[in-house]
C-alpha cells in the first residue's frame, strides 16, 4: 500500500509534449481517476507510474521513495492493461501465477495464492483453460487476478472496460469496487467514460492535451467545475459568455450581451470569485446545469428570470430536455418528466428562472468556447 | 550518454548483429566492390570500360540474355500462374481443394535436382521425346529442350508458384460486395473482370513480377545445365572466377548486383505506396460452383492432368533413383530397378559422406540463422534506436543479391586472413560453407521472425515486466515460447535449402568437403544418374517432412513459410 506523488513532471515524445507541469497526489488506498478525451496523455502519465516511461523532468514517489528511474520490474505495481495483454500459451492459472513465480514463491504456496486469487475474481473452476478459450469478461478477470496476486502497492487499470459490452461493463465495474475495496489497495484507473468515473471514484483528474484541469471528488468536478473544459466535458452544461459589472458582497453582477440590449443576471459570490475576476477580466463564462434551470409559464418575483420561447423539446424517458431561446441564446432545460402531454411544445412562451447558487462564474481557457 | 538499462539492453543486444552483419554482409559486399577497382595493380573504373564496350560483347549480351530471359520468365510464369489462381480461387469443382494444394508441389523439389528431373524428361534423351518417338514411330525425336527453351520450361514450372500464392491471396482479399456492386450497376461478367477485379489484382501481379525478375536474374542452376552455349551474367561470373579471371568476376558481380538491388529497391517502394486495397470486415472467398456437368469434368480432367505433368519431375528422380548405375546405358528405356543406390547411399561411406557433410554444415548454419535471427528480429521490431532502416537494409541485402554474388563476395573477403575471421584465411577450409549459407538465409529467418514478432502486442512483455520479471526471464518464459513456431518454420526452410544449396558450394566447396549438390553434379557429369537421383530424393522427403511438421505442428501453411 502506497500513496504516490507525481511532482512537476513533463514528458516529451520528441517535439510533442504529452504530459506538462503535473502534480498530484494520490492518496494510499484511494480510488483515483484519469479522465479525459483521446490523446490527453492518461495512459502516458500511468505508464510513469509504471515504470513504461521515464518522465523528462519532474519525480514520481512512491510513498517517500524517489521512484522515478526505477526499472518497471521493481515497482510492484499491478497493471491491467486495455487488451489484458494475457500469454497466449498460458492457461488460466500459469497466467495467475507468472508473478509469483518471478518471486520465487514455494510451490505449495503459490498453488494456494492462485486459487483464492481466482476465487476472488470467480473463476476457479476455469484455472486450467487455455486463455484464448475464454470470454471477454473472464479475460478480463484473470487480468485483474493476475495484477492482484502480487499484492502489489499500486493497482493500474487502463481503460480496461473499454472493450465489454453495456451490460458485461456494468456488472464488471462492480467487480472492479468490490476488489479494491477487499485489497484496499490504491487504484488508479483511466477512462473517458465520465459516468463510469463519476460514479466509481473517489477522486477524478481531469486532462486535457496534456495538462491536468482539475482534481476532486466527484461531487466537486460537477458541481464546481475548474472551467469552461471541465465544465463541457462532465455532463451538460450550459455556458453564457458574460461580462462582470459589479462585485458584491454576496453577489456578482454581470451582463449578458447576445441581444440588442445587455440582459443582467445576478451570480452568487460563492469563495474565490474576486480572485477570478482579477485573473481573467475577459474570458469568463457563468455556467448553469440543465436541470437547475426552471420553466416558469408566468413571471414571478425574484431574480434571473427571463422571457423565452421554446425551440425544440426532446423526451428522454426519465427527462425532457427542452431548449428555450432566451435573447438569442439557446438554454438547455432538463426537467422531470411529470407525465403530462402537450405540456411543452415548440413555439410556447415561457419564463425561465436560472437560479443565483446555481450559477457559476469560471474562466474560458479553451480559444472557441461561448 | 546511456540513459537507463533498456537503452543500455538495445546497445548490447545491437552490438553482435551490427559486427555480424557488418563483417559478412558489409564488408564482404566493399571488398567485391573494391576488387572491381582494380585493373593492372592500379585502381580505376577500366574493367566496367571493358564490360561495356569490349569487342567481343560477351559480356554485354550475358547482360542482355539474363534480362532477356528474365522477362520471358516472367511472362510465362504470369501466364500460367494467374489464371490458375483465378480459376481455383473463384470456382468450385470437385477437386478443387486438391488442385490447389497440388499447384504449389514445385516448390517441393530443390532447384538442381529439379533441373536434372527436366533434363531426363524433355531432353536429348528424355523419356517424353522418346515416348512420342516410339508411340508413333517417328524417326526422330519430336522435340527436346535445351538452352533458352530450356531454362524458360524450368523457370516456368518453379516459378509461376509465386504468381499463383500473391494473386490467390489478393483475390481472397477482395470485397466480394466491390464486384457484386458492378453487377448491381448492370455490368456483365466480362467487363466486372475487367473493370474491377483485375485492377484490384494489379498490385499483386506487379509484386510477383518484379519478384520472379530478381530471382530468374539470379538464377544459377538452370543455365548451369541446360544453357549450352547460351550466356548468362550469372554463370558468366562462375566461369570468370574458375579462369582465374578475378577482377573481371567482381566487375561482372558488382553489375549483376547492382540490377538485382535497384529492383528490390522499386519493389519497395512499389509495396508501400499506398494502395487501393481495403480492409473490409469478415470477407470470405466466394466461390461460383461449375453447373454445366461438360464443364465440370473438363475442368477436372485438365486439373489432374496438371497435377500429373506438376509431379512429372517428382516421379522421374524417384525412378531415376531405382536405377542402378551402369544398367542403363545404350538402352532407350531403363530396364532394372532396385533400391542397390540407397543401400550405397547409406553402407558405402564415400557416397554417404557428401550427406553427411551437407547435413552438419546445414545444421551448424541454421542454428547461426536461428539465434541471429531472434536477437536482429527482436531488436529491429522492439526497441527503438538510430540507423534502424540502415540495419533493415544490411539484414534484406543477401535476399536481393543473387548467390552467385554472395560467393564472390565471400572469396574476396575471406582468401585472406581478416578481424572478421580472426586472422584465419576461411576459403578453402571447412567453415566457408556454412559461412555462405548463413550468409544466404538471414533476410528469410529474419522476415519469418519479424512477422510474428510484430504480431505480438507490446503490451505483452510489459504485463510480465509489471508482474516483476526481468528482460531476460521475460525473454525466456514469454516472448521466445510464443514466437517460437514461426521463427521454426522460417528455420526450418531454410535448413533444407541449406542442405541442397548449390550456387554458393560450386564456388566455395572444398574436395574434402564436398556438399550433396557438387556431389549430383560430379555424379552427373559421370552419367551415373542413379546415385545423383537417390541424393535428390533424400532432399525431397526432407523438404517434404519440414512441410508436414510446419503444417501440422506449427499450423503454418506451405506457402506462408515463403
Ligand atoms: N510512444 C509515443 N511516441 C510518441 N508520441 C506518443 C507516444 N505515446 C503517446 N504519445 C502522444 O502523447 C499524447 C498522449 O497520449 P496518451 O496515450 O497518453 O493518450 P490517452 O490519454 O491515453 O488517450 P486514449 O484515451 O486515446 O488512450 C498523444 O498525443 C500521443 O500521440
Ligand atoms: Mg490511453
Amino acid at each position: 500500500m502506497a500513496s504516490i506523488k507525481i511532482e512537476n513532471v513533463q514528458k516529451a515524445f520528441g517535439k510533442t509534449i504529452a504530459i506538462d507541469h503535473l502534480n498530484l497526489e494520490i492518496k494510499d488506498g484511494e480510488f483515483f481517476t484519469f479522465l479525459g478525451p483521446s490523446g490527453c496523455g492518461k495512459t502516458t502519465t500511468l505508464r510513469m507510474i509504471a515504470g513504461f516511461y521515464y518522465p523528462t523532468k519532474g519525480v514520481v514517489r512512491f510513498g517517500d521513495k524517489d521512484m522515478t528511474r526505477v526499472p518497471p520490474e521493481k515497482r510492484n505495481t499491478g497493471m491491467v492493461f486495455q487488451n489484458y495483454a494475457l500469454f497466449p500459451h498460458m492457461t488460466v492459472f500459469e497466467n495467475v501465477a507468472f508473478g509469483l513465480r518471478v518471486r520465487k514463491v514455494s510451490s505449495s504456496d503459490l498453488k494456494g495464492k492462485v486459487l483464492d486469487a481466482l476465487r476472488k475474481v470467480r473463476l476457479e473452476k476455469y484455472s486450467d483453460r487455455q486463455v484464448s478459450q475464454l470470454s471477454g469478461g473472464q479475460q478480463q478477470r484473470v487480468a485483474l487476478a493476475r495484477a492482484l496476486v502480487i499484492e502489489p502497492e499500486i493497482l493500474l487499470l487502463d481503460e480496461p472496460l473499454s472493450n465489454l459490452d453495456a451490460k458485461l461493463r456494468d456488472e464488471m465495474r462492480a467487480e472492479i469496487l468490490r476488489l479494491q475495496r477487499d485489497y484496499k489497495i490504491t487504484t488508479i484507473y483511466v477512462t473517458h467514460d465520465q459516468a463510469e468515473a463519476l460514479s466509481m471514484s473517489d477522486r477524478i483528474a481531469v486532462f486535457n492535451f496534456g495538462v491536468c484541469h482539475q482534481v476532486g471528488t466527484p461531487a466537486e468536478i460537477y458541481n464546481q467545475p475548474a472551467n469552461d473544459f471541465v465544465a463541457s466535458f462532465i455532463g451538460e452544461i450550459n455556458l453564457l459568455s458574460v461580462q462582470v459589472k459589479n462585485v458584491q458582497q454576496e453577489n456578482i453582477v454581470v451582463t449578458l450581451e447576445n441581444g440588442e440590449e445587455p440582459v443582467k443576471l445576478i451570480v452568487h459570490n460563492h469563495t474565490n470569485e474576486g480572485e477570478l475576476i482579477q485573473q481573467n477580466e475577459k474570458n469568463l463564462a457563468v455556467s448553469i446545469r440543465p436541470e437547475a434551470i426552471r420553466i416558469l409559464d408566468t413571471v414571478e418575483k425574484g431574480t434571473n428570470i427571463l422571457k423565452g420561447k421554446i425551440e425544440s423539446v426532446q423526451f428522454f424517458g426519465s427527462v425532457v430536455n427542452v431548449m428555450v431561446d432566451v435573447h438569442n441564446v439557446l438554454l438547455r432545460v432538463d426537467v422531470l418528466n411529470t407525465h403530462e402531454f402537450g405540456y411543452f411544445y415548440q413555439g410556447k412562451e415561457v419564463y425561465v428562472q436560472l437560479p443565483e447558487k446555481q450559477l457559476r462564474l469560471i474562466p474560458v481557457i479553451s480559444g472557441d468556447a461561448p | 550518454m546511456i540513459k537507463n538499462r533498456d537503452t543500455r539492453l538495445t546497445i548490447w543486444l545491437l552490438i553482435p548483429v551490427v559486427l555480424v552483419l557488418v563483417a559478412y554482409v558489409l564488408y564482404p559486399s566493399l571488398r567485391t566492390f573494391f576488387e572491381s577497382l582494380q585493373k593492372d595493380g592500379s585502381i580505376s573504373f577500366g574493367n566496367y570500360q571493358d564490360f561495356f564496350v569490349q569487342e567481343s560483347k560477351t559480356n554485354l549480351e550475358a547482360l542482355w540474355n539474363s534480362v532477356y530471359i528474365s522477362i520471358l520468365s516472367v511472362l510465362a510464369s504470369a501466364l500460367i500462374g494467374i489464371p490458375l489462381a483465378i480459376i481455383f480461387n473463384r470456382y468450385d469443382f470437385p477437386g478443387r481443394s486438391f488442385f490447389s494444394t497440388a499447384a504449389i508441389l514445385p516448390i517441393v523439389l530443390p532447384s538442381l535436382v529439379g533441373v536434372m528431373a527436366f533434363m531426363f524428361l524433355y531432353g536429348e534423351s528424355g523419356l517424353i521425346p522418346n515416348a512420342i518417338k516410339d508411340l508413333f514411330g517417328l524417326d526422330k525425336v519430336p522435340f527436346k529442350i535445351g538452352g533458352v527453351s530450356g531454362i524458360l520450361i524450368v523457370h516456368a514450372y518453379t516459378m509461376y508458384v509465386y504468381f499463383y500464392m500473391t494473386v490467390s491471396a489478393a483475390i481472397n482479399k477482395i470485397d466480394p460486395s466491390l464486384e457484386e456492386a458492378a453487377f448491381n450497376l448492370g455490368a456483365n461478367k466480362f467487363k466486372v473482370f475487367w473493370k474491377v477485379t483485375f485492377p484490384l489484382l494489379t498490385p499483386a501481379i506487379v509484386a510477383a513480377s518484379l519478384l520472379v525478375f530478381m530471382i530468374s536474374m539470379a538464377s544459377f542452376s538452370a543455365p548451369f545445365l541446360l544453357a549450352g552455349g547460351y550466356r548468362v551474367l550469372s554463370l558468366q561470373i562462375y566461369f570468370s572466377k574458375i579462369n582465374g579471371d578475378m577482377e573481371i568476376a567482381a566487375t561482372q558481380s558488382v553489375i549483376l548486383s547492382i540490377v538485382s538491388i535497384s529492383f528490390l529497391l522499386f519493389m519497395r517502394w512499389y509495396q508501400n505506396r499506398k494502395d487501393y486495397r481495403m480492409a473490409s470486415k469478415g470477407i470470405g472467398a466466394h466461390r461460383s460452383e461449375v453447373k454445366n456437368p461438360l464443364m465440370k469434368w473438363v475442368m477436372v480432367v485438365t486439373g489432374i492432368i496438371g497435377v500429373l505433368i506438376l509431379l512429372l519431375p517428382h516421379f522421374t528422380i524417384l525412378l531415376l533413383s531405382l536405377v542402378p548405375d551402369g544398367t542403363w546405358t545404350f538402352q532407350t528405356y531403363p530396364t532394372v530397378f532396385n533400391v542397390e543406390n540407397y543401400r550405397l547411399l547409406f553402407e558405402d561411406p564415400n557416397i554417404f559422406k557428401p550427406l553427411r557433410n551437407s547435413l552438419l554444415m546445414a545444421v551448424i548454419a541454421t542454428l547461426a540463422n536461428l539465434v541471429f535471427g531472434v536477437i536482429a528480429s527482436y531488436v529491429l521490431v522492439k526497441r527503438k534506436f538510430i540507423g534502424k532502416s540502415f540495419i533493415d537494409i544490411l539484414v534484406m541485402i543477401p535476399w536481393a543479391l543473387p548467390a552467385t554474388v554472395i560467393g564472390m563476395n565471400l572469396i574476396f573477403a575471406f582468401n585472406e586472413p581478416s578481424v572478421f575471421s580472426f586472422g584465419q584465411i576461411l576459403v578453402g577450409t571447412f567453415w566457408i560453407l556454412p559461412l555462405a549459407y548463413f550468409v544466404r538465409h538471414i533476410p528469410l529467418v529474419v522476415r519469418s521472425t519479424n512477422a510474428v514478432l510484430e504480431q505480438l502486442d507490446d503490451s505483452i512483455e510489459e504485463a510480465a515486466r509489471n508482474l516483476g520479471a526481468k528482460w531476460f526471464y521475460t525473454f525466456r518464459k514469454v516472448i521466445l515460447p510464443i514466437i517460437m513456431p514461426g521463427v521454426l518454420s522460417g528455420t526450418l526452410l531454410a535448413f533444407i535449402e541449406s542442405v541442397g544449396e548449390f550456387p554458393t558450394s560450386v564456388l566455395l566447396y572444398t574436395i574434402s568437403n564436398r556438399p550433396i549438390s557438387i556431389e549430383i553434379m560430379n555424379q552427373l557429369r559421370m552419367f551415373n544418374m542413379g546415385q545423383a537421383a537417390a541424393y535428390g530424393m533424400i532432399q525431397i522427403t526432407l523438404i517434404v517432412i519440414v512441410l508436414f511438421i510446419s503444417n501440422k505442428f506449427f499450423g503454418i501453411k506451405a506457402e506462408k513459410a515463403l
